[in-house]
């Protein structure tokens, strides 16, 4: 069976320097995917070319069967892709569900005239595309909040709103960045469950770039790992704590013997990991 | 079955209701049109000249104000150089009133003016070419200007504002320095002066105000709040610009031309860079992105040097009194007269709760 996303081979350069070089990843439909790796391995840069708002400078994305580098941002959207950010971006001024119709309206049968004219096929496509977009705050727990102003909102409930914001463009493929980045514990916790939720429900495909190994570990079916812009692991979360170049790339390579004593207990302390089955 | 059955009832339904729709809009804007057209003719017979000339230029910088409003307040993209796209729907008006229309006429005898249906015509005619001739201009300097933000688009568009006056200047078919005198005044035969300014106004507020009702108008509001975050959502946010940039500018040539047949009579200098600043303080005190915003500080910085005309002895500190209200206006309410809100029969229906509430209270 052919992946929903191929990445074959892509590398972007910046000047001279590799932002990310060769890089391939293969995500099957309805996968759930960690990308992980220290701070400037790539990972911003990987979800920016998935996205569109950098074309690859070599190497060629596929998503669903067709091509989509070099396509903008907009189009990507379009084809199934969505994303979050990692520092919010929510349409500030803008009301909770209006934040979300903005994104829903890509499967908007309205134009510049039928809306200017308040034509009655406009009303009712005004009304179905309202009525999904309340199902879906619904759905994610947001539905108090609709009339609010998305920058009135506690933090944890924007980053809820720009899930909801990325799902009413009815994505195959949902791009997650760092969606934890700034919950406590119990956020987090909560978090990993919606994920788990949101996958099933939606029958979504699921990449998520994750600084927080208990994240990453609770949920990912698989993880590929990004150092330097390369790949250099790929696996399920047990695999990827006990191999020694992940654990080199996170924790130096002063000593190599050293890394090879207990390299599943270290990996895990030092980032903070614990033990997945606890939260599950 | 059941939705087939559904499918089959609902399409001659919707047809029947598209049809009503269409009926029922062509009637309001009769009702409304015949309402506007008795308040111009009597308006014009018994109001003095002196403030129905504000009036109308009071109507006109509304509609620039509210034209500009869909570029700036909504779209969020910060053009300065509105007087340009009014000058180019000026010109193109007038020119078609007074130079293509004479040589057209000759074949074309319905064309002549004089009376009510052919001045009425032709003012039609010029509005559309006046139109046409400004979302053109503003499709040229709106697909350039998608690659600037913020203050380098403000240089352009002003920038683009004073080459339009220029070029104007040096064209020696409509005046030059001069301008163009004597043209025809087709807007007030019959007394309609101010049911064509009115008309134009309501009309451009009511489009920007369902645009602002529908999702695809959303989509405006959420390039103005993050242009990113509109992209990676699937929102065509060079589309939506351009669009706006295109119907902004229409609206200001209608305007102009408007503007050149009720005053009979247009130069370069009077779309200086001046009068494109103004029309930016006017969408900015609006509030930015509130469309009765506009209309009301359209009305209230034209109509405001003019209330200020009773400071006789000081006529030299008229326009200072002026600039301390706005720097007054500025402190007290950065967000504008309005803010995001607008006014409406909604709001004024809550008002009118609230003053009920509090004397019933008191009352009690």
């Amino acid at each position: 069976m052919n992946p929903l996303l191929d990445v074959r081979g892509v590398s972007r350069y910046f000047g001279g320097l590799a932002a990310v070089s060769n890089v391939s990843l293969q995500i099957g439909v309805g996968e759930l995917v960690g990308l992980i790796g220290p701070n400037g391995a790539g990972k911003t840069t990987v979800f920016n070319l998935l996205t569109g708002v950098y074309a690859p400078t070599k190497g060629e994305i596929v998503f669903g069967g067709k091509s989509i580098s070099g396509q903008r941002p907009f189009q990507v959207a379009r084809r199934g892709i969505a994303r979050t950010f990692q520092n919010i971006r929510l349409f500030k001024a803008l009301s909770v569900l209006q934040n979300v119709q903005v994104a829903a309206a890509l499967r908007a049968r309205q134009s510049f005239a039928s809306a200017v004219f308040q034509t009655p096929g406009q009303i009712r496509d005004d009304r179905r595309i309202r009525a999904e977009c309340t199902s879906l705050l619904d759905r994610l727990d947001l539905m108090s909040h609709a009339d609010s102003r998305a920058d009135a909102l506690p933090y944890g409930v924007q980053r809820r709103l720009e899930i909801a914001r990325a799902l009413a463009t009815h994505p195959r493929l949902l791009l997650l960045a760092e969606p934890a980045a700034g919950m406590n514990p119990n956020e987090k916790s909560d978090l990993m469950q919606l994920i788990q939720r949101l996958q099933a429900e939606f029958e979504l495909t699921v990449l998520l770039i994750e600084h927080d190994m208990r994240v990453v570990m609770g949920i990912c079916e698989r993880i590929y790992v990004l150092d330097y812009g390369e790949v250099i692991a790929e696996g399920t979360a047990q695999a990827i704590a006990t191999d020694p170049k992940v654990i080199a790339a996170y924790l130096g390579t002063e000593d190599e013997s050293s890394a090879g004593v207990s390299p599943a207990t270290e990996a895990e302390s030092s980032a903070g990991v614990s033990p997945a089955t606890e939260d599950a | 079955m059941a939705a087939a059955s559904n499918g089959a009832t609902a399409a001659p339904g919707s047809g029947a209701a598209a049809l009503l729709w269409f009926i029922g809009r062509v009637v309001v804007v009769c009702v409304i049109g015949a309402a506007l057209a008795g308040a111009s003719i009597l308006l014009t017979e018994n109001l003095e000249t002196y403030y129905f000339l504000v009036l109308i230029q009071c109507g006109i910088a509304a509609v620039l104000a509210v034209s500009l409003n869909l570029i700036n307040g909504i779209t969020g993209q910060f053009s300065i150089g509105h007087a340009g796209f009014y000058a180019v729907g000026a010109y193109v008006g007038t020119a078609w009133t007074m130079l293509w229309r004479p040589m057209l006429a000759k074949s074309a005898p319905f064309l002549e003016i004089g009376t009510l249906a052919g001045d009425a015509l032709n003012l039609v005619i010029a509005m559309l070419l006046g139109s046409i001739a400004a979302a053109v201009t503003g499709v040229v300097v709106g697909t350039p200007s998608l690659r600037l933000r913020g203050d380098y688009l403000a240089i352009l568009t002003l920038g683009f504002g004073e080459v339009i006056r220029v070029v104007l200047l040096n064209i020696d078919a409509v005046g030059g320095a001069r301008g163009l005198a004597g043209i025809p005044t087709l807007v007030s035969t019959g007394g309609l002066a101010a049911f064509w300014v009115f008309s134009l106004l309501i009309a451009v507020a009511l489009l920007t105000r369902n645009l602002m009702r529908s999702t695809r108008g959303l989509t405006w509001l959420a390039v103005r709040e993050d242009e990113i975050a509109s992209d990676a959502m699937g929102v065509d946010t060079t589309k939506v610009k351009v669009t706006a940039f295109v119907v902004g500018s229409a609206s200001a040539g209608a305007a102009g031309v408007l503007y050149a047949h009720f005053f009979t009579g247009i130069s370069p200098d009077i779309f200086g860079m001046d009068v494109s600043i103004l029309i930016t303080t006017m969408v900015v005190l609006a509030g930015t992105g509130s469309v009765t915003g506009a209309i009301i500080a359209g009305f209230a910085l034209t109509a405001l040097p003019e209330a200020l005309r009773f400071l006789k002895d000081f006529k030299e500190y008229r326009m200072v009194f002026f600039s301390t209200a706005l720097i007054l206006m500025m402190l007290t309410r950065p967000q504008g007269i309005l803010g995001h809100a607008e006014l409406g029969f909604g709001s004024f229906a809550r008002l009118w709760g609230r003053i009920r509430r509090r004397t019933r209270s008191a009352a009690a």
